[in-house]
């Protein structure tokens, strides 16, 4: 075993890309051995999907060169990258889910098999692997999960000798990345390497045994994970330490009690893609957050917008201090006093095209429409609303790259706590957000959470969505787990643990 | 009433062939709305050829490499440079009724000879039937066999899954490796093709001589028909029939004198198409995911 190990599969030496003036990688080196696990560690935008993309023939390096095998490789594209034994597996997937499971896989193989042969070399390679699938099922009808195994199996079909990982823990449940981290490790002991890309610690120092950490587009450094603490690879990452949040006071309380109660709200799909909400019940009170975790696609866009008021059902569906609402539009839930933070950041939340001052004007309007102190009545005031941007502005944080930009020119992270903090910003009594620090780095992440604790210590009510388990621990003083449309009971988060969320989430 | 029928079969074969053509493109994620000036540039080739080779035959050749080739302005702008696909194809048809209207100045006035029909032997001998579908010319069986063939190409072949691959989700399909803009550049030189032989079909069979945008609407009812079909060769079939019969229904009734204004029947297969599209859409809200998803969204490479 250790001699075979010390064999080196892949070595990159120099690697450089650039996009126009923007350097995305810097002279990378990394060494990847046979049958190793090794993770590739960063913040969104350090450059780990560049770098493995070069890996995938996806993109040419302008500088540098990949050695595999001993042997320098011009990797033309990703059909050539196939050949050569290397495999990918995308962070959005990259199935077409209008075919078939087998027809997906199928058109991703080089050697060419009839129907019934593919059928059978799939079925033996899932059970080889123990990833379940089944090939005559279409894609778009697959959860999550079940679309991964997919991808994994594609790939395995091919043979690889180096299986590359973007990212794929953040979709699955607990137990779907127990098994998940069972077959890598297994695929390792058969001999296969593995470029595992994950921004999340812990799970970087379970499943690899060596980690190279990316940062501003340059290695930072490479490692044993078993000497290092996932502390020192939080700064490495970021650069800086990291400032651990501050918990939450409970000192005010507002008038009543209650904020908010769902009362079996119901909602039917809309489409094939979409779930139905099945009597979803809840109660949230003043000074608490309320975490509401599960996997994506369980119904948590149809719950937002069910309380949004995107969607309406009947009244009494949604009663928020007292007044029943299940009906009323956004607008008129705004006034009440309650904010909403879509979970798409472009196009829902803002538009993408107008500027920050043009953002905040459309949210404030329907606000000041009635009492005209703030902006008049049918026309923009762009002092005010400048003046009002800036004010979300220095308040949190935002750091633009211009002067009043365009909502779009924002980094991911700061038209978060833009968008957050223009819910702020309005005094809300209630907030509902939906995934706020998605995609979002650690920096900035950490601030919004901060600002969700501080927002609870005031009195307020905070209903927080979100697939990030960390998060929703870290954050919630009540749980509740949302599933196929079906929401848990909702339960302090004393008496629960991440395992019970977990099943909660339900396998598929 | 056999002379009917096939009245109505010769009447559905320029919408068939221009659907059979727009289904693949469309299928490959682009929509082409140029299929109007697409035909008409077919038919204009088709009879020009003609009048120069004296042959028929060549009328199809040429109408079909017209096609082809005002299909690639198309491409060039909506594949390569990334323009709006509804815009260009509009463009297109409107580039193309002014162009074909100066190159068929000459040629007003003048007759072609048809394309001869062709007797399959032994099946053209069977009572009734025989007559109907077996007396035709060349671009008739074309037609059949070409949306027979599409059908199954397009569910059973590996290049038939790969171009439903591109239209489902054509990132994906480049992140797998495949060139996404040859495959949609070959598909819309398909739909061209088809197009143009579309076209081209109507000076050869229908109405032997040229008159300033003679396709009438034709391409616009192929582009209804795909939608009506929702990208189901079969059912293009059916359909290409379906608004044949009512294309003729206008002149028997005009000729029998039907109590209705004619220009209410003129109106009919417009009016079919647009009940047809209504229903498409609720069907389609309802949960049918028949439509490429990639439909009209331009390619971007890179990141």
């Amino acid at each position: 075993m250790d001699n075979k190990n010390s064999k080196t599969l892949l070595k990159a030496s120099g690697l450089t890309k650039k996009f126009g003036s923007f350097v995305a990688n810097d002279s990378i080196n990394i060494e990847i051995k046979k049958g190793e696990i090794h993770a590739l560690l960063g913040e969104n935008g350090a450059g780990k999907s560049t770098l493995v993309k070069m890996f995938y023939g996806l993109l040419d390096p302008d500088e540098g060169n990949i050695k595999f095998n001993n042997k320098i490789v011009n990797l033309l594209n990703p059909k050539f990258a196939r050949t050569m034994g290397i495999g990918m597996v995308f962070q959005h997937f990259s199935l077409f889910p209008a075919l078939s499971v087998s027809e997906n896989i199928l058109i991703s193989l080089d050697e060419k098999l009839t129907k019934k042969q593919l059928e059978k070399s799939i079925i033996n390679t899932s059970k080889k692997w123990g990833l379940k699938v089944s090939p005559s099922k279409k894609v778009a009808e697959l959860s999550v999960g079940e679309q991964q195994r997919v991808e994994i199996v594609r790939c395995l079909l091919q043979k690889p000798k180096l299986l590359i990982m973007d990212e794929p823990t953040s979709v699955l449940s607990p137990q779907e990345i127990v098994n998940l981290f069972k077959v890598l490790k297994n695929l390792s002991k058969s001999g296969c390497s593995i470029l595992y890309i994950s921004h999340k610690l812990h799970e970087i120092k379970e499943i690899a045994s060596k980690v190279t950490i990316l940062k501003s587009a340059k290695v930072v450094d490479t490692m044993e994970t078993k000497n290092v603490s996932t502390n020192i690879l939080a700064e490495k990452m970021v650069g800086k330490k990291i400032i651990r949040l501050k918990g939450k006071k409970n000192l005010k309380k507002l008038s009543s009690n209650l904020a908010l109660s769902v009362n079996n709200l119901y909602r039917f799909k809309r489409n094939q893609f979409g779930v139905t909400l099945n009597n979803i019940n809840f109660t949230i009170d003043y000074g608490q957050v309320l975490g509401i975790a599960g996997i994506a696609g369980n119904g948590q866009v149809e719950l937002m917008e069910a309380l949004s008021g995107e969607t309406l059902g009947k009244k009494e569906e949604i009663i928020f201090e007292n007044k029943s609402i299940g009906n009323s539009k956004i607008e008129f839930r705004r006034q009440l006093g309650i904010e909403f933070v879509p979970e798409e950041r472009n196009n829902h939340a803002t538009v993408p095209d107008l500027k920050l001052h043009e953002n905040t004007f459309l949210t404030f309007f329907g606000y000041h429409i009635f009492n005209k102190s703030f902006f008049n009545k049918m026309f923009t005031n762009p002092t005010l609303s400048i003046q009002a941007s800036k004010q979300i502005e220095k308040k949190n944080d935002v750091r633009c790259p211009y002067d009043n930009p365009l909502a779009k020119q924002l980094s991911g992270g700061n038209l978060q706590k833009f968008i957050i903090g223009r819910a702020f910003q309005a005094n809300p009594k209630l907030v509902i957000i939906s995934q706020p620090t998605w995609g979002v780095d650690i920096g900035a992440a950490n601030i919004i959470r901060q600002k969700i604790l501080n927002l609870a210590s005031m009195g307020k009510a905070i209903i927080l969505i979100s697939q990030d388990l960390d998060e929703i621990f870290e954050l919630s003083d009540s749980i509740g787990v949302i599933s196929n449309g079906n929401l848990s009971k909702i339960k302090n988060k004393k008496n629960m643990t991440p395992t019970q969320v977990g099943l909660l989430m339900g396998v598929s | 009433m056999e002379s009917l029928l096939i009245t109505i079969l010769v009447t559905s074969v320029p919408i068939l062939l221009a659907g059979t053509g727009e289904l693949i493109a469309e299928k490959s994620g682009v929509l082409n709305l140029g299929v109007e000036g697409m035909m008409l540039t077919g038919a204009v080739a088709a009879l020009g050829s003609v009048l120069i080779f004296g042959n028929p035959l060549a009328g199809i050749f040429f109408g079909a490499l017209a096609g082809i080739l005002i299909s690639l302005i198309f491409s060039f702008f909506t594949i390569f440079l990334m323009t709006n696909q509804v815009a260009t194809g509009l463009g297109l048809t409107i580039f193309a009724t002014g162009l074909t209207g100066l190159i068929g100045e000459p040629f007003v006035g003048k007759t072609i000879s048809s394309l001869p029909k062709i007797d399959i032997i032994f099946l053209s001998d069977i009572p009734f039937l025989g007559s109907i579908f077996f007396k035709h010319d060349i671009l008739f069986y074309i037609s059949i066999l070409l949306i027979i063939a599409v059908h199954f190409f397009l569910i059973k072949s590996r290049y038939g899954i790969i171009i439903r691959a591109v239209g489902d989700n054509h990132d994906s399909a480049h992140s797998i490796g495949y060139p996404v803009k040859k495959i949609r550049l070959l598909c819309v030189g398909f739909g061209g093709m088809c197009a143009g032989m579309g076209g081209a079909y109507i000076p050869l069979v229908l109405t032997p001589h040229w008159s300033e945008g003679m396709t009438a609407g034709k391409g616009w009812i192929a582009l209804a028909l795909v939608v009506f079909a929702s990208w189901l060769p079969f059912r293009l079939l059916l359909g290409a029939l379906i608004f044949g019969g009512i294309t003729i229904l206008q002149f028997v009734g005009q000729a029998r004198g039907w109590p209705f204004p004619s220009q209410f029947l003129n109106m009919l297969p417009y009016l079919v198409t647009i009940i047809a599209l209504s229903i498409i859409s609720i069907k389609t809200r309802s949960g049918n995911t028949l439509v490429p998803s990639s439909l009209g969204k331009p390619f971007l490479e890179n990141n």
